[in-house]
């Protein structure tokens, strides 16, 4: 039972750092219809900002960490809507898709030439030390990083539904057109929800590379498991990203630990498969909320 | 009379306690051009669907030539020789003219592997090439047809329906968006067609003129009822087709 | 039937002195280029199989190398055990078909993004089977050894030999696929990626043909992957990941989706220029991902389509239809 809480425990906070990711590709993908392929490159490429911060630039770890989310904020938030979604769009949603892709070559290489092949090690923002919870000993990082991604998923729940500005943001994905003619600023909303999924980006960088190291080729498997989160839960939905990002953390520990390691990347795959084949509006979408 | 090509039998559809159509019936023959009116939300269009397979009626039966249509694709209506054009511009973009025809028209020559190994037109340029000049698109046979006027397009789509020689030509909206000129060369072509093969259609559509002149026979609905038919005269001097409209 | 048109005659003329430039081009190279030009051309079909699925019929496939490695698996296992490549050749591309069907079956349900996750999806699974089932596929270490062709007089241990008899695949190849996509199956398939509904309604039956477009593909992927066995030798799971699926996918985007000759471009650009380009070592690849960014906002329609500007700018007759085309859309 102790080994089964042990394992329960850090799936759900690797699967906390998932919904984060999977939320900022959900809200992307409500307000400008941009399915970011890129999504995993974008976690991966913050860690390395803060280590350009420390290396190159000589500050300290916590001013590092300020630079790389800022950097990151501007970089994957306002250049990427700017320079890549906002002229591809027209051009269709396949074609957009193709281009995150090619984004997504373009800083994975970019981070392997430029710093390296090789895993750099990555300060914690934590202790590791283990504290015991009920008999499981649970390492006190992955217990923070479980309550700094829920805290975040609640402040940012809400900030979308007590703020003005928020329930603009909501009206914008919701209804693009009525949002305009309520006066809402269309441009600006959809502006900030890229600049948010570029922070929700660098924080889940921030809480996940100590545990994994920063390497050019993180994004892969980040990437894709924040896909099937987002789809498990429902695609257009907060709360459907955070039960998927959970549910996708514990199943793969629990998948590693009792039944096939060997097998253990297939089983989000073939539930991906599955949702998409039978519930294409995910365990907690609606109906309507199926957008092809 | 002749059996119907057309039957429609109390057909009711309602969406979440809103009777959209209430048991509405009729028949339409052989050559008739058949005008479906009504105000907005009488539940034409939902008839229409109904008519199309896009929408199961909770009860009620829609036979073409005698064949109940309930559960069919709409490749399989098409083969059954049910024709239709659509309110939104129906085209393939990125195709000729002449190949968006011969599309129209190559499902129903030879089979599956003798369109794989034939002719590239599947022996049907000379039968397109006639479709095209009948809609005078002679001079645009070789362009994109995203390349052309609205109203082009829209005889592209309509030429697309007669392409397989249908005997039932559904029309939704024909005349939506479609200028003047335009509009009364549509009209007299559709005529043209229609007395030159005896197809039958069905057109709904909110244009009263182009409605009353293209008709035989005109099938009002208002609240999902049929309200009123008859003639296009007859529907012009009836009280209750004006005050269903005016009425609002 | 009209006479063969200026076009005709000039696009005619085209291909055979490419052809001939083909031939040519290998003769007294180095083996190593020999070997990079054989690959440029496995690439080539099986990029001319995603352009069939993706450019014609309008349907994203990030699973194209899984067939690959299928073709690939297939024909390694068979000519090991003693088969002759000729004859490991049909159950290689008959698999592909079938397992190609299967994949195709999703997308009667699903488009666009959610049918690139679930081809992606589908990959990443095949290249697990691959690296775990190591009874059959030789795991990590995959499988070596796999004799080449011998034809009696005419052997393929060779590069130069090889590279005719792929070349000679390639052209049989591309004319079977020109055969599809200018039948009234191609004209379904374009009929599909431009409007699915109205297709339906004019007697197309979208499901047979979504299904058919992916099988086809499959089967050149299929077909590369059969003769990346003899080339190389020697495969493992690492060749078929998704990263390479997804470099098939951006050689039919930047040729140009759609366009018949796109693949040979597209294959050439990401085989032939990183040799040409060495001197930009690593930085090849962001060069080039960066430019297929730039290629996307401003000619989506790839290499082709810069080409088809370039002879606009030439022959203003071109300019006219697309300023009809935009003209149009704005109504």
């Amino acid at each position: 039972m102790s080994q089964f809480l042990q394992v329960f425990l850090s799936g759900l906070a690797t699967g906390a750092v998932y919904a984060l990711v999977a939320i900022g590709f959900t809200l992307v993908w409500q307000a400008a219809q941009t399915v970011n392929f890129a999504q995993g490159e974008f976690v991966m490429v913050p860690a390395f900002f803060v280590l350009i911060g420390m290396h190159w630039l000589g500050l300290s770890f916590w001013v590092a960490l300020l630079f790389g989310f800022a950097v990151s904020i501007v970089v994957l938030g306002l250049l990427f809507k700017k320079l890549i979604v906002e002229p591809i769009l027209p051009h269709g949603g396949i074609t957009l898709i193709i281009a995150t892709m090619a984004l997504g070559i373009l800083l994975k290489e970019s981070a392997k030439e430029f710093y390296g092949a090789e895993a750099q090690p990555f300060p914690a923002m934590f202790p590791g030390d283990q504290i015991d919870v009920f008999g499981a000993a649970v390492s006190l990082r992955d217990l923070l990083n479980l309550v700094i991604s829920l805290g975040i998923v609640i402040l940012l729940t809400l900030f979308l539904n007590r703020t003005r500005t928020g329930r603009c943001m909501q009206a914008t994905a919701q209804n693009p057109g009525v949002a305009e003619i309520l006066g809402v600023d269309v441009k600006r909303m959809v502006l900030y929800t890229f600049l948010i999924n570029a922070a929700l980006a660098a924080l889940a960088s921030f809480l996940i590379t100590p545990v994994y190291l920063a390497k050019f080729s993180n994004g892969e498997t980040l990437g894709l498991i924040a896909f099937i989160a987002a789809i498990v839960g429902g695609f257009n939905q907060i709360r459907g990203a955070l039960v998927g990002g959970l549910l996708i953390g514990v199943l793969d520990n629990l998948t590693a630990t009792y039944v096939t390691a060997q097998y253990r990347a297939a089983l989000p795959l073939v539930l991906l498969i599955v949702i998409i084949l039978v519930r294409p509006q995910g365990i907690m979408g609606t109906s309507e909320g199926r957008a092809v | 009379m002749s059996d119907p090509v057309l039957s429609i039998r109390n057909i009711e559809k309602s969406f979440g306690g809103i009777r959209a159509v209430r048991g509405v019936s009729f028949d339409v023959h052989k050559g008739e051009v058949l005008g479906l009116i009504g105000p907005n939300g009488s539940g034409k269009s939902t008839l229409f669907n109904c008519i199309l397979g896009q929408l199961a009626p909770d009860a009620g039966e829609v036979s073409v030539n005698g064949r109940s249509v309930a559960g069919m694709r709409a490749s399989q209506m098409n083969r059954l020789g049910v024709g239709r054009t659509f309110q939104q511009l129906s085209v393939f973009p990125k195709m000729s003219v002449l190949d968006n025809i011969i599309l129209a028209g190559q499902e129903h020559h030879g089979t599956m592997l003798s369109r794989l190994f034939g002719a590239p037109d599947a022996g049907l340029t000379g039968e397109a090439e006639r479709m095209i000049a009948f809609f005078r698109l002679t001079h645009l046979r070789d362009e994109l047809a995203g390349s052309l006027s609205y109203g082009q397009q829209k005889l592209v789509d309509a030429a697309m329906a007669f392409m397989a020689g249908p005997s039932l030509v559904l029309l939704d909206e024909p005349a939506g968006g479609v200028n003047l000129t335009m509009l009364s060369h549509f009209k007299e072509r559709l005529s043209a067609y229609n007395a030159e093969h005896g197809t039958t259609f069905v057109v709904i559509e909110h244009n009263m003129e182009f409605v009353m002149s293209l008709c035989t026979r005109i099938i009002v609905l208002a609240e999902g009822a049929v309200i009123a038919e008859g003639s296009p005269d007859e529907i012009r001097a009836n009280q209750t087709v004006i005050d269903a409209y005016l009425g609002g | 039937m009209r006479g063969l048109s200026v076009r005709d005659v000039w696009r005619s003329v085209a291909i055979a002195l490419l052809l001939v430039a083909a031939i040519l081009l290998p003769i007294g190279q180095k083996n190593y280029i020999i070997y990079v030009l054989t690959s440029w051309l496995i690439f080539t079909i099986a990029a001319m199989g995603l352009n069939l699925t993706l450019g014609y019929a309008g349907q994203i496939s990030l699973a194209q190398a899984s067939f690959m490695a299928i073709g690939a698996y297939v024909t390694a296992l068979l000519t090991l055990a003693g088969w002759h490549w000729l004859a490991a050749l049909p159950p290689a591309l008959i698999i592909s078909f079938v397992v190609g069907l299967i994949l195709g079956y999703p997308a009667l349900r699903v488009k666009g993004h959610f049918l690139a996750f679930v081809t992606l999806a589908f990959n990443t699974l095949v290249f697990l089977v691959l690296r775990n089932e190591d009874w059959l596929t030789g795991g990590t270490y995959g499988l070596s050894g796999m004799p080449r062709p011998d034809f009696g007089l005419f052997s393929t241990d060779k590069h130069l030999p090889f590279y005719y008899f792929t070349l000679g695949i390639t052209v049989i190849a591309a004319l079977a696929l020109w055969g599809i996509v200018r039948s009234p199956w191609g004209r379904a398939f374009k009929a599909l990626r431009e409007n699915p509904v109205r297709a339906e309604s004019l007697g197309v039956d979208t499901r047979r043909v979504t299904l058919l477009a992916f099988a086809i593909g499959s089967v050149y992927g299929g077909l590369a992957g059969a003769l990346i066995t003899p080339l190389v030798q020697f495969i493992e799971p690492g060749s078929f990941g998704l990263a390479h699926s997804l470099r098939i996918l951006l050689m039919v985007v930047v040729g140009g989706a759609g366009y018949f000759f796109g693949p040979f471009i597209g294959a050439a650009v990401v085989i032939l220029l990183p040799e040409v380009l060495r001197f930009t070592e690593g930085y090849y690849l962001i060069i080039y991902s960066a430019l297929v960014i730039v290629m996307l906002v401003f000619v989506p329609s790839g290499l082709i389509g810069v080409w088809g500007r370039l002879k606009a700018k030439v022959w203003p007759k071109q300019q006219v239809r697309t300023d009809m085309a935009e003209g149009a859309g704005l109504q």
